[in-house]
């Protein structure tokens, strides 16, 4: 676990914009630099802040969906209708301006290439990003652990990511799509929500010693993480993030 | 179970603020059941201040809140607790 | 030396989702509108049938009261509407409630307790002052804006006391007791301020 315990107290860092990539309708990318960025592990996150003129402040937490990559730091955030910060950084931040950011936060929810696999990653929704962030993670270093990615979106406009997950596939990546409320023509991957059928046919079996990741809404993680109890799995095997009920 | 309910994860932040190391991996032992486990594995719950409980029986392991300088923090749920430094 | 902000940076346009198209008058000191309303717990939602719920002054009293579902609905109740507000900040105004005043179920009361707890189910407790909660300034309530509580925002009945901050209104409440001295609560043991007056702004021990 070298390496784990980043000591002293993290601050709040200026990154800035360089960036903006359109996903999904309701999803963007955005591409922050961060000068003195210390690196970070797949899995993890950082703490956003904004600050309005009279001092009113919010914080969010959002995952590290890049691979490590010197100082670029690269978030994917979901616009929440009435979101008191995610519409701000989707719509109104520009190129050149900058935010505050803390992190890399998270030594629990982290997977990187020596821990091995077989990996099964289970994501609802923008529950994605931090188990990307392992794919990508898993593809820089050119490693071939045996890694399986059970990914539930609503509709085929959700998926995020879709080219680049059908891109990396192939050489021990494994994508499984489910689509739970539209699937286009002629659709022949699963058509309804994650359950314990669907994760037995997806994931290796509790021979094989996989390690779970399962990140999304809470009850989507929740129903996840008993099913894979429920499948013979160590419950000590799964690792979640759950986002609350509504998401982040 | 709850809608709620976090992991320990979603205050990972918050932790390293107050201990100044990582705290999620850190085992901590309930002192209600006995059982022991990561600390980013606890259940998560937000009311007034941030509560959290063994993922096992539900004791409250700690509680957190938070002003502008200060953190008060009660760990009497927390047998024990085993950080890596 | 990695950079810090000297102080926090201004997010250009920024205001977040708060309303502010209010009466600042109505806005204790540091507090903002919304028109959500959050749910906030300490543990898991309780479920308690209503067979098995009772509600109990217990303590420091002549002797214990107990009623069970059907008799605390048979109690006289009112509509009360008042603004809330949260120790985290958020405020909001003209929530509409429905339930049975402190003052009704203390009524006939002897004792010379001058505290209360509320106790709820799952373990919570907060504490204040009884003065506080009696004179018209305390409820328990089962319904929110017509409706019968749901579990998550305390159901079947919750403390409505709107002169503090609201963790001083314990969500699930199954109870009051009485004491002769000041049993600081769940909150008010770990920092939260044992009064918590908005209007004051004790939101934490020492303010």
């Amino acid at each position: 676990m070298a390496g784990t315990a980043v000591p002293g107290r993290l601050t709040w860092e200026l990154a800035e914009l360089v960036e903006v990539i359109v996903e999904t309708p309701h999803v963007k990318t955005i591409v922050l630099d961060v000068p003195s960025w210390p690196g970070h592990r797949a899995g993890q996150h950082v703490d956003v802040r904004l600050t309005a003129a009279d001092g009113y402040q919010a914080e969010r937490s959002y995952s590290i969906a890049s691979a490590l990559d010197g100082t670029r730091v690269t978030l994917t955030v979901q616009r929440l209708e009435d979101g008191e910060v995610s519409p701000y950084l989707t719509d109104e931040l520009r190129p050149g301006e900058k935010i505050e950011l803390r992190g890399p936060i998270g030594g629990y929810f982290v997977w990187e290439p020596s821990d091995g696999g077989p990996l099964m990653l289970v994501a609802g929704g923008s529950g994605v990003v931090p188990l990307m962030a392992m794919i990508r993670t898993r593809a820089a270093a050119g490693d071939d652990t045996e890694t399986r990615l059970l990914y539930s979106s609503r509709t085929p406009d959700d998926v995020i990511y879709r080219d680049e997950l059908e891109l990396l596939s192939g050489n021990g990546l494994t994508v499984v799509h489910a689509l739970t409320d539209s699937q286009p023509p002629g659709w022949t991957s699963y058509a309804r929500r994650v359950d314990a059928e669907m994760l037995a046919e997806v994931a290796p079996s509790p021979a094989e010693r996989p390690r779970f990741y399962s990140c999304g809404p809470t009850p989507f993680v929740e129903a996840v993480a008993e099913a894979v109890v429920r499948l013979g799995h160590d419950s000590l095997a799964i690792k979640t993030e759950r986002f609350g009920p509504t998401g982040r | 179970m709850d809608d709620l309910m976090l992991d320990g994860n979603a205050i990972a932040g918050l932790l390293r603020e107050v201990f100044a190391v990582e705290m999620t991996t850190a085992i901590g032992t309930c002192g209600r059941c006995g059982t022991p486990g990561p600390v980013g594995a606890v259940h998560v719950y937000r009311g007034a201040g941030i509560v959290l409980r063994c993922s096992h029986c539900s004791n409250t392991l700690a509680k957190i809140v938070k002003s502008d300088s200060r953190v008060w923090i009660d760990l009497t749920g927390i047998r024990a607790l085993e950080v890596t430094v | 030396m990695p950079p810090e902000a000297a102080k926090p940076v201004v997010s250009r346009g920024w205001r977040g989702r708060r309303s502010t198209d209010v009466d600042p008058a109505r806005i204790p000191p540091g507090q903002y509108v919304t028109r959500d309303f959050p749910v906030l717990s300490a543990g898991p939602t309780p479920h308690t049938s209503l067979e098995l719920w009772d509600f109990s002054i217990i303590g420091e009293l002549d002797s214990p009261r107990r009623w069970t579902w059907e008799e605390f609905r048979d109690l006289p109740s009112e509509e009360i509407t008042r603004d809330i507000h949260c120790v985290n900040k958020w405020s909001k105004l003209d929530t509409v409630w429905q339930g049975v005043s402190v003052d009704t179920l203390l009524e006939g009361i002897e004792t010379s307790g001058e505290y209360v707890t509320q106790y709820s189910d799952g373990g919570y407790t907060t504490n204040l002052p009884l003065e506080d909660i009696t004179g018209g300034k305390a409820w328990v309530v089962f319904a929110y804006g017509g409706e019968p509580l749901e579990p998550e925002h305390g159901g079947p009945a919750r403390m409505l006391v709107p002169r503090h901050y609201f963790w001083k209104s314990a969500k699930w409440v199954r109870g009051l007791r009485l004491y002769l001295s000041d049993e600081p609560g769940f909150w008010e043991t770990n920092g939260y301020h044992n009064y918590g007056d908005p209007w004051q702004e004790q939101r934490y021990q020492g303010d």
